[in-house]
């Protein structure tokens, strides 16, 4: 590792009534992958945007190379050479992947500067891609790119920026194991080349792999940093919520009783979906593995009547059911939590009564007008019995951290008294304590005899959590494992299978 | 928390808003001056549409005090009351994120039928001369159905094919217009303004409900007070309210929901269609002479009262209260600007500038938050 290159040192920041970030500290040398974790909360994104300008620090310093720093917008951080790929894109997708990378500094044709010299955007792009080993065309649209080839793209632009320091915020978590490691590989050359990273994701095992150095903060300080080689997953937790947690997967007592779902060859008609069967047992939680594109997603959505069926049949105790459409599925005891909580899942300008009563207002409106105090003391129900952490039930969701969001949308599918769960990505973008509120939440319901399919990328939480494993492979499903025989590489070696 | 801070907290509205004045007021006198004026101008900037129009109440008030009579006071109420139901149901399509422009043709639509249903059995010019006149509850249900039936084709346009209402609208105001204009020839007509209609019409509407110092107030103040009731509580207490603002705040996410999202959108533009025909009923007997262009351009100035009042284009909120706000608050303006003699055609551009500064000033509130 070579000499330091970004120092920030005793940042401050408050927001009125919250002290967001007291004492913050963060040492970059170049040629380091720096792991930044925490909780949600902890102050890690906070950090970042005071570092971007994005908010202004209240006291404390930034050294950029030695030269103290203080940008007031992530342009003026580019162009100085700290850059950050999102971990929600913003990138113009009815765009080329050339105009995306040098939007805002098109480069011109030398003697018309009015005209955009569409020649010198590519040779620049086919340049940066090459040094990256990318092989992505540069005149294709953006929206015909895959997630994690958008992601290139966005790193390609950072590189093309001369970063010498590339924040990556939770980088994988929209992204298959597959292309998982592409990423690192990129991060493995980023760092030979002598550029510091700082890592920020929630995946422990990744973080261990990839980073040289971690750093934890908890309540927006400072509290630990140290070589990765010194660290394990249950060192890591502990320092971040300052407490052991005993398990990372708690266990069910119940085993799992009589079929409760059967799924045979249902295709999507629009979608990549070809034919898939399954059966779910009541009390049984059904793991969905599989390659981002294997039609995990679309088998899910199709049982719940989200997308267009092709044939096929689901039978729920036997007696066969249509689930056109979701409100058909929601009243035949279906639920579905989709993989984008933003896009799909929450009412942001709406409070969480609203958010959690959406689905279940039939219950509420006998006589037709609403029995408000009912909703009310049923949120506040929830809200306790799933530790839901907000002052009200008439506060808005869209102040909540995700974890929060995503157990608000939990409690609206809790409502409805499902005997079928369908959980896309449950645990995407939640801190710790989160994800094993939700586990222990997964736990319950399957002892309650309902039947809970989760459909996740990250391969040790499906082992955790799951009786039982199906891995899905170009449309179909290529394979069946118990979760007690299941390992990676058994689970990986079928996700290839049709790929 | 301490225990009685958790009674206030569960009390009523009234508490609620003092605590928040009492909390809001510590945390002003917490932060330094640089963040207390930051703070002020954010406050003068968000509530910039209610100060300026105070401002000129003010003015106005001045230069010309008659403003403020009994008279004219009650003029302003009345004509606040004859726009409110075409705002609420206008405001129901903006909740959806949308907008219907079609609504003052309606409105235009529905007040020739009800005038040509309840022309006076003795006027010459009647249009359909063999025709006893109708009852008035019978006409309000002709046109409230009409109404309804314009929504129902909007509606569908939009939900079916995901068409922007602004498009689907956009046409059917031009085909609603030719409705009119047809509609005009019918009978002994010939394109006629409409008039001479029945007393028992006239008075049902415009009718003394009773008299402030000798001043009347009409009917139709009461149909409308009685609107905003229903609507209210269609909005804020039923499960299709809820729905309506669900898919107005995200529509992909009502429908995983298991939220009707087809019915939702055209029950809301449904509603907003019944609520034309109500107002398309009272204008008819309030200005008594109907013509082609009756209703012409009242969805700008309702479009805008919404805007004002709160219901903000980027969709899932806005307040029957907001509404009542600001329609009364642009009758205000406009009647305080006739009582200035403005020129008429100056009035197109005030209303046109008032539209963009209240959508400018509503989308800085939520554009600050990202």
């Amino acid at each position: 590792m070579g000499e330091v290159i970004l120092q920030m040192s005793k940042i401050r920041k408050s927001f009125p009534g919250v002290l967001a970030l007291d004492d913050a500290s963060l040492t970059l040398r170049a040629g380091e992958v720096h792991a930044l974790m925490g909780e949600n909360g902890a102050g890690k994104s906070t950090l970042m945007k005071c570092l971007f300008g994005v908010y202004r620090r209240e006291s404390g310093e930034i050294l950029l190379s030695g030269r103290e720093v203080s940008f007031k917008s992530p342009r003026e951080a580019l162009d100085a050479g700290v850059a950050m790929v999102h971990q929600e894109l913003n990138q113009a997708l009815k765009l080329t992947v050339a105009e995306n990378m040098w939007l805002g500094r098109l480069p011109r044709v030398r003697r018309l500067p009015f005209l955009v010299s569409s020649e010198k955007m590519r040779e620049r792009t086919r340049r940066v891609f090459s040094e990256l080993g990318l092989s992505i065309d540069p005149d294709v649209k953006m929206e015909s790119l895959s997630v994690s080839e958008r992601q290139m793209v966005e790193i390609a632009k950072a590189v093309s920026f001369d970063a010498s320091v590339i924040v990556f915020d939770e980088p994988t978590s929209s992204l298959t194991e597959g292309e998982a490691e592409k990423l690192f590989e990129i991060i493995r050359l980023l760092k030979s080349r002598g550029t510091g990273i700082i890592y920020i994701s929630h995946k422990m095992n990744e973080i261990l792999r990839i980073c040289d150095t971690v750093t934890v903060m908890r309540d927006g300080r400072h509290i630990e940093t140290r070589a990765a080689e010194e660290l394990s997953v249950e060192k890591i937790i502990k320092l971040m919520v300052g407490r052991d947690i005993t398990e990372r997967f708690p266990k069910r007592e119940k085993k799992p009783a009589g079929e409760l779902l059967r799924v045979e060859g249902i295709g999507g008609e629009y979608s990549r979906l070809k034919s898939a069967s399954l059966t779910l047992r009541s009390g049984e939680v059904l793991g969905v593995a599989g390659l981002d594109g294997s039609g995990r997603t679309e088998l899910i959505e199709a049982i719940f009547g989200l997308s267009k069926r092709r044939g096929g049949r689901i039978f729920l105790s036997g007696r066969e059911v249509m689930n056109r459409t979701p409100a058909e599925a929601k009243k035949n005891g279906f639920a579905l939590l989709t993989e984008e909580r933003r896009a799909d899942g929450i009412f942001g300008i709406r409070d969480i009564r609203d958010n959690i009563t959406i689905s279940s207002l039939k219950k509420y409106g006998k006589r037709i007008i609403l029995d408000e105090r009912q909703m009310s003391r049923d949120t506040k129900e929830y809200m306790k019995a799933i530790k839901i952490k907000a002052p009200t039930e008439r506060t808005k969701i869209s102040t909540l951290s995700g974890g929060n969001q995503q157990k608000v949308i939990l409690a609206r599918w809790l409502l409805t008294d499902p005997r079928v769960l369908l959980l896309d990505e449950p645990t995407r973008g939640i801190d710790v304590g989160a994800k094993h509120e939700i586990y222990l939440l997964i736990n319950r319901l399957a002892e309650s005899g309902r039947g809970v399919i989760v459909v996740s990328s990250e391969m040790p939480e499906l082992l955790g959590i799951s009786d039982r494993i199906i891995v899905m492979s170009g449309g179909r499903v290529a394979g069946e494992l118990l979760a007690s025989e299941a390992t990676q590489e058994k689970i990986m070696e079928l996700a290839a299978k049709y790929a | 928390m301490p225990s009685d801070d958790k009674k206030l907290m569960n009390d009523g509205f009234f508490y609620r808003a003092l605590r928040g004045v009492r909390e809001g007021w510590s945390d002003f006198r917490a932060l330094t001056p640089r963040e207390r004026r930051k703070k002020l101008s954010t406050l003068l900037l968000d509530n910039a549409m209610l100060i300026i129009i105070l401002f000129s109440i003010i003015i106005i008030a001045i230069l010309r005090p008659h403003f403020l009579s009994v008279a004219s006071i009650v003029n302003i109420l009345s004509l606040t009351a004859a726009r409110l139901p075409l705002a609420i149901g206008i405001g129901g399509a903006i909740v959806l994120t949308g907008t219907d422009i079609s609504a003052g043709r309606a409105v235009g639509l529905t007040a020739c039928i009800a005038a040509s249903l309840l022309q006076s059995s003795s006027y010459l010019g009647k249009m359909f001369p063999n025709l006893a006149t109708l009852g008035v509850f019978p006409t309000l249900l002709i046109v409230i159905l009409v109404g309804a039936l314009i929504g129902l084709v909007n509606g569908f346009f939009v939900a079916k094919f995901k068409l922007h209402p602004f498009i689907v609208t956009l046409s059917t105001q031009l085909i609603i217009f030719g409705l009119i204009l047809l509609y005009l020839q019918i009978g002994n007509n010939g394109g006629q303004t409409l008039s001479g209609l029945d007393a028992s019409y006239l008075n049902f509407v415009s009718g003394p409900l009773f008299k402030i110092a000798g001043t009347p107030v009409p009917r139709y103040v009461l149909y409308s007070v009685i609107i905003c009731i229903v609507m209210w509580i269609v909005w804020n207490k039923t499960a299709f309210g809820k729905n309506m603002f669900a898919v107005g705040s995200n529509e992909e996410a009502a429908r995983v929901s298991g939220v009707n999202v087809f019915m939702t959108i055209v029950g809301v533009f449904m509603l907003a269609g019944a609520l034309y025909g109500v107002t398309g009923f009272i204008e008819g007997a309030r200005i008594a002479s109907i013509a082609s262009y009756t209703g012409q351009n009242y969805e700008s100035d309702a479009i805008a009262a919404c805007v004002i009042g709160g219901v903000s284009f980027v969709g899932g909120t806005g307040k029957i209260s907001g509404i009542v706000v600001g329609v009364l608050l642009l009758q205000i303006i406009f009647v305080g600007l006739n009582f200035l003699s403005v020129d008429q055609n100056l009035l197109y551009i005030i209303k046109g500038l008032i539209i963009l500064l209240a959508c400018a000033v509503d989308m800085r509130k939520y554009l600050r938050r990202r």
